[in-house]
């Protein structure tokens, strides 16, 4: 299948300091997107990109790496592209990296102004909303007033469906895959592990580890492994590994007998080179706090009574983290509302990772979505 | 879609059409490729959701414009209010619901009224095929015994019993052969059974 080939990352700098939730601001900031297509002559055709806790701006494409030669593939690569479910032929597609982020937009690893250091652990918690918040911004410097749509898939899934609350008049479809309207005590419980992982690794320092020169690469690690566990399904976890041994018999000692144990020690080693710590803890607050039916008594049809959007929903019937229930919450408040909404539950087997992945039945329901998406711009006579 | 598109395609469901107001609510179970609602969206300015548990059918109603909520019947209809819809349909679907009671009963709950079709076990082929010692296979009901999704059999006299039972008073019975009703000896010479229902 075609791919966007080789993309490069943009970045735009916002000197208005941007008010976030907890009461803290951020006094200027930059934020890294990437875009794919062309914007038409209305505007009408811009979809925006939301990530979800370990990606980035880089959706779609590759990069090649100068130093290895090695290409890194967009997260999403199976969905955005030529001729691909979001057809980049016909849409102009955003992905904007988050702040907070440790992948170019301002994050922990950068300076703080007030103290000429890396923020580290002084860099503000930043919510869902106040990434939207700044995602308006970077629209309104691009001159998009309205999105065809606003998507991701599960904490993107949470981005999405909070434009569709925050700013209504401006995106008209709303794609929310494998996501939730809040995390549960359970999901919380797992982010609280991970984060105790880092935070108590030695080489944490309070957050303030750039300054030691060390990483504290074991914390990263483990959470990394914690989090993978929740990705999986038990079913993909059993074919794919099994009880499988790594050296066909027991050891009787604490490395590594099993193949799942080698395969998460591995996942963790590889995230613990590229992502960074304070990132993972503010990533993990975001989702925790993430919850718009709080406000409205804990009433979601509420919550989202003034959204104008259509949207499409799609969950995996083997996502033990953000499970179908969680999707039908979600349909059902916008039933009640009598929005427009399409909601696909596919029975795939590999868990919440599912979202990434190849599957025909569920990727056709997104090209279908965006097929009448575009119908709708066509309609507007000036696509 | 218009109306002759729909009597083209399927002339049990431009029957069936009619018995739908202008610009109501709209529920359809076991929607399939969502041509009914892109008919009602289309001609009579009604909203809706159908509902339909096959992979293939949800792109098909993407495509039409319908929105539809991929979902197995036997769950029951628990994320809609009471009273939601006008109307609800459920055609040529029943026939294969395990738990038919608890899906009329849900049905009631929902909708104001509500239209019913199945394939009627009375038809007269069907019962010349059981006097001669075999089970029916016929336009309404081609599949062979071993083979078939239709887990219940009905006939027009029993299915008024159990509306009834459930809550639902009928207000009009219609048997049809090719989309068109019969009025003499429907039980005999109808293939599809079709009730709109009223809550009572």
């Amino acid at each position: 299948m075609k791919s966007l080939g080789v993309v490069a990352p943009q970045s735009m700098h916002f000197s208005t300091p941007l008010a976030l939730q907890s009461g803290a601001s951020l006094a200027d900031y930059t934020l890294v997107y990437e875009t794919y297509g062309t914007l038409n002559a209305d505007h009408s055709n811009a979809v925006l990109i939301c990530h979800a806790l370990n990606a980035s701006h880089h959706v779609a494409g590759v990069y090649v790496d100068d130093k290895d030669g090695k290409k890194h593939i967009g997260w999403w690569d199976n969905m955005v592209g030529p001729g691909k479910p979001l057809d980049t032929d016909k849409f102009f597609v955003i992905g904007v990296n988050n702040l907070g982020s440790c992948f170019g937009s301002t994050g922990p690893m950068h300076q703080n102004p007030a103290t000429g250091k890396p923020y580290g652990a002084d860099f503000p918690v930043v919510t869902v909303e106040d990434w939207v918040h700044a995602q308006a911004r970077l629209a309104d410097e691009l001159g998009i007033q309205q999105f065809a749509a606003a998507m991701g898939g599960s904490l993107g899934g949470m981005q999405a469906l909070a434009w569709s609350m925050m700013y209504p008049e401006r995106i008209r479809h709303c794609v929310v895959i494998a996501s939730t309207p809040m995390l549960s005590a359970q999901n919380i419980a797992f982010n609280d592990v991970a984060r105790q992982a880092i935070m108590s690794d030695p080489d944490f320092h309070g957050g303030h580890f750039y300054e030691h020169g060390v990483v504290p690469k074991n914390g990263l690690r483990v959470a990394r492994m914690i989090g993978h566990i929740t990705y999986l399904s038990d079913d993909d976890m059993a074919e794919k590994f099994g009880r499988d041994l790594r050296a066909g018999k027991y050891q009787f000692d604490f490395g590594i007998d099993f193949e799942i144990e080698s395969y998460l020690r591995y996942q963790g080693d590889k995230f613990a080179e590229y992502f960074d710590a304070n990132t993972y803890l503010l990533i993990t607050k975001a989702l925790d706090y993430f919850d718009p039916a709080k406000e409205f008594a804990g009433d979601l049809t509420k919550a989202l009574s003034n959204t104008t959007a259509q949207f499409l929903l799609a969950s995996f019937t083997t996502d033990w983290r953000f499970s179908p229930e969680r999707s039908r919450e979600i349909v059902q408040a916008l039933v009640n509302n009598k929005r427009k909404v399409t909601y696909a539950e596919i029975a795939a087997r590999h868990g919440h990772d599912a979202f990434l992945l190849d599957d025909a039945r569920y990727l056709n329901v997104v090209r279908s979505y965006y097929g009448q998406v575009w119908q709708e711009i066509e309609a507007r006579g000036v696509a | 879609m218009n109306f002759s598109e729909l009597s083209a395609l399927r002339p049990d469901l431009a029957f069936i059409a009619h018995w739908v107001r202008n610009d109501t609510h709209v529920l359809d179970l076991g929607c399939g490729n969502g041509v009914m609602l892109d008919y009602l969206q289309s001609d009579k300015r009604c909203i809706g959701y159908g509902i339909e548990i096959d992979d293939s059918a949800i792109p098909l109603c993407v495509d039409r414009g319908v929105s539809v909520i991929q979902q197995d019947l036997e769950a029951g209809l628990a994320i809609f209010a009471d009273n939601a819809f006008d109307t609800v349909l459920c055609l040529s679907a029943l026939q294969m619901m395990k738990n038919v009671e608890g899906i009329l009963r849900d049905i009631t709950r929902v909708g104001r009224e509500a239209i019913v079709s199945f394939p009627n076990f009375a038809y007269w082929p069907h019962r010349v095929a059981l006097l001669r010692g075999r089970m029916p296979v016929s336009k309404s009901l081609p599949y062979d015994w071993y083979d078939t999704p239709n887990l219940r059999c009905a006939t027009i006299k029993d299915f008024e019993e159990l509306a009834n039972e459930v809550g639902l008073e009928v207000l009009e019975r219609v048997a049809l052969v090719d989309g068109k009703p019969v009025t003499f000896l429907p039980n005999w010479r109808g293939s599809l059974a079709v009730f709109r229902l009223k809550k009572k």
